[in-house]
């Protein structure tokens, strides 16, 4: 049997090489998120938590330092930045608190105008977004489609030059707060596919027959609105539909998950780096049997298991956002991030919380607000069991 | 920021790929079942320029990096991690690469990527594993020469190899533990050199591991490497910073090969009137056997990458080195399991990657070892 020689000496490396660092503008906007999150959150967590309020006051100035959508093109309002930027200040905020950090969701559904919306639709949603004058959500669960969206119900029919929407919704985020909302609709139930029987609209949350209740209760990320939401008859101009054309939506959601999951999982990255960092200064303060708990060797694996986890769930993270910034998108490699990085949130909370003993358990701490927080990364933008069927899918192939 | 391999990185990996697709499987079996090194492969493997090829151009290597190194180490677990281990016939070469004065690297180094000699080095004794600091074969210098004295155990290459680095105290006086030490080029055909192979190994058997003892085996004193003595434990410190990711590598490729194996019964395989792979239980286990294998890789390709670019962060190799570990075994586990009896059986391959896969927890630093520097990285000491 013959090879070729394909080793051949370096010869100077090539220009393109693999990089892993960070760039120096990727450096200061990490740095800039870290410092004011660090500034701003700490003060108000415990207080937007009880109250299941959301941080007003945060989200407008952080949209002022222009955190906000800073993957929204400049001539729409936005920084042009890329998603793995938006993943590196999510996680910076989520590091410090994750109720706080989801001001950063009020631009939820903006990536669906930016990526299919029509010149007039981008021009007239997305700067409020970035100015801090609007909020947007995204709806697509319905009480009875969560994980199986191909069975939304939520209709909206043509009628003359409007469309006439109908249905309920369940736990949207931003629901009751929201300006206006993208609603995964039913537009073509007559398609012979059932991935092409939807469409995205824009719906202006003043419209008559338009409702939202806030639902309370939620055990974590409670400074985040979750509403749930009722159409009836709500009636919007045919110019609202996403793109301008009926059947595109489911392929658009898919989309948007690509990419909102990455989001969910610098999150998971967020709030475990966050515990993790509680954890530390901990353990070196806490005396037990004549020592730093930081000097018995179960607690040092514990540390550095924990650790390990993180920088593994943010390595894929920034991964999956590159790829995506460098028009790769890989399904697989985007569930695998917000799998392991969903996971790892709860596991390493729980360790930390773990290591905080009784005082992980009560408020004065926050990591038992981290502890309820991470969960939801487990279960939103697509559970993990839903990660793990678009893993094992790729895998597979459909058998 | 760039998470894509160059092409010249992705000729390699293929190269790679192909080699050892081609040349391993028809050895594999018969090296496991016998114990033996394959010398053909790993001639055939030093002409094609995979061995070595870290080691810089003015000794003989391609002068990549250990990013190279490790694409090519991936590929070749994934096919067979024991025939894989052909690449570690220029074990302690780093020894000699960062700290050997100019006339022992020329000596030496250009021998292992033509596939000339091979080399080893030689650290572990009976009584000193993970603490390294406790070796205490002694080199004691006697008119121009070393006379060493002592055993060392679990040595890779060790009955094998042209050439070893040993570890020795030199300096039995000095306080200091970490500063006693000092690592010794020996050639094997010396005399007071004994090396006899370690047999019934549980993996890796291909690879060959022996038992040394070293009986007033005189070296000159020019063998010592580098200029000065006592700084062994600190050099070998460095040096475990760049073999440990070649080790961790070999935990993903071990388990992408099985994965891979794993995907293919699972589509054949048919329970209850469907493939296996159609049951939910089945899809989970895959998927989250394909999740380790991916952050584990993201973590060694990482950690490799910034050695490269002379970034050496202990904490990350260590982090690299036991996840992959830990990766390997529990993705190999589920690779057994899927295959049922027939994962248990020899006739499928299957039962080697679950010993082979084994090693990467225990050799190159235990993945308690690694803990401990994650841990002294994150808390400092104390």
């Amino acid at each position: 049997m013959t090879f070729e020689r394909v080793i051949i000496s370096n010869g100077g490396k090539a220009g393109e090489d693999m990089d892993f660092g960070l760039s120096n503008r990727q450096k200061q906007i990490r740095l800039a998120a870290r410092e004011f999150a660090e500034g701003e959150f700490p003060g108000v967590a415990r207080e937007y938590d009880r109250k299941e309020e959301f941080p007003r006051e945060l989200w407008k100035k952080a949209c002022e330092l222009g955190f906000t959508g800073i993957f929204i093109k400049k001539e729409y309002g936005g920084l042009g930045l890329g998603f793995l930027e938006f993943a590196m200040v999510m996680e910076e905020f989520w590091r410090v608190d994750p109720g706080c950090g989801n001001i950063l969701l009020t631009v939820f559904g903006s990536e669906l105008i930016q990526l299919y919306g029509t010149e007039e639709q981008k021009k007239k949603y997305l700067p409020p977004l970035t100015r801090g004058k609007a909020i947007m959500g995204t709806a697509i669960t319905e009480p009875d489609a969560g994980s199986d969206i191909l069975s939304v119900l939520t209709r909206a029919k043509r009628e003359g030059e409007d469309y006439s929407i109908s249905g309920a919704k369940q736990f949207i985020t931003n629901g009751s707060i929201a300006d206006y909302l993208a609603v995964f609709c039913l537009t073509y139930p007559e398609a012979k596919s059932r991935l092409k029987r939807f469409g995205v609209m824009i719906v202006e949350t003043n419209r008559p027959g338009f409702g939202a209740l806030k639902i309370t209760g939620k055990m974590g990320i409670r400074a985040s609105d979750t509403a749930e939401l009722r159409f009836s008859d709500v009636r919007v101009p045919k110019e609202n539909l996403i793109g301008g054309k009926e059947g595109e939506g489911f392929s658009q959601i898919m989309q948007l998950f690509n990419i909102n999951r990455v989001i969910a999982a610098s999150q998971g990255v967020g709030v475990a780096q966050g515990a993790l960092d509680k954890a530390i200064q901990y353990i070196k303060k806490r005396k037990q049997f004549g020592q730093s708990l930081a000097a018995f060797q179960a607690i040092q694996f514990k540390i550095a298991e924990m650790a390990t986890w993180v920088e593994a769930a943010r390595a894929l993270t920034y991964q999956a956002g590159w790829m995506i910034d460098h028009g790769k998108i890989d399904p697989k490699l985007i569930s695998i991030a917000k799998y392991i990085a969903g996971e790892v949130g709860v596991k390493v909370t729980n360790d930390a919380l773990q290591l905080h003993g009784g005082y992980g358990y009560i408020a004065d701490y926050d990591m038992e607000r981290f502890y309820r927080d991470a969960k939801i990364v487990e279960i939103y933008e697509g559970t993990k069991e839903i990660e793990k069927n678009t893993i094992a899918r790729e895998l597979l192939g459909r058998v | 920021m760039d998470f894509e391999l160059t092409n010249e990185q992705k000729d390699i990996q293929r190269a790679a790929r192909e080699f050892a697709e081609k040349m391993f499987p028809e050895v594999a079996e018969e090296c496991d079942l016998h114990e033996t090194f394959p010398r053909a492969l790993w001639k055939k493997a030093c002409d094609l320029g995979f061995v070595g090829v870290f080691i810089d151009e003015a000794y003989g290597g391609a002068g990549l990096g250990f990013l190279e190194h490790a694409l090519i180490t991936e590929e070749f677990s994934r096919v067979d991690a024991g025939c894989g281990t052909i690449l570690n016939t220029t074990l302690g070469s780093e020894f000699l690469l960062f700290f050997g004065r100019e006339e022992q690297k020329k000596k030496y180094l250009p021998l292992l990527p033509r596939g000339e000699a091979i080399m080893g080095m030689a650290i572990t004794e009976p009584d000193a594993g993970s603490d390294v600091s406790s070796v205490s074969t002694v080199a004691r210098k006697e008119k121009g020469h070393y006379i060493i004295n002592g055993n060392k155990i679990f040595i890779t290459n060790g009955s094998i190899g042209d050439y070893l680095v040993i570890l020795c105290v030199t300096d039995e006086e000095e306080k200091v533990k970490s500063k006693r030490h000092s690592p010794i080029l020996v050639e094997a055909n010396r005399e007071g050199f004994e090396a006899n192979p370690l047999k019934r190994k549980l993996g890796m058997r291909a690879s060959d591991t022996a038992e040394i003892s070293f009986s007033e085996l005189k070296v000159p004193i020019e063998n010592l490497v580098g200029e000065v003595e006592g700084n062994g434990f600190h050099q070998l410190m460095t040096v475990f910073n760049h073999t440990r990711i070649p080790v961790a590598i070999a935990g993903v490729g071990i388990a992408r090969g099985g994965l891979e194996k794993a995907i293919q019964y699972s589509k054949q395989r048919k329970q209850f009137g469907s493939p296996i792979g159609s049951f939910q239980g089945i899809q989970f286990k895959l998927a989250e056997m394909a999740s380790l294998i991916e952050a584990a890789r993201a973590l060694c390709y990482q950690a490799a990458w910034m050695v490269d670019h002379g970034k050496i962060d202990p904490k990350l190799i260590s982090m690299a080195k036991w996840f992959a570990g830990e990766a390997g075994v529990k993705v190999i586990d589920e690779v057994v399991q899927i295959h049922g009896g027939y994962g248990y059986l020899g006739e499928y391959g299957i039962e080697r990657l679950y010993r082979d896969a084994k090693l990467v927890e225990i050799v190159e630093g235990t993945k308690e070892i690694e803990k401990l520097i994650i841990a002294r990285e994150l808390l400092g000491r104390g």
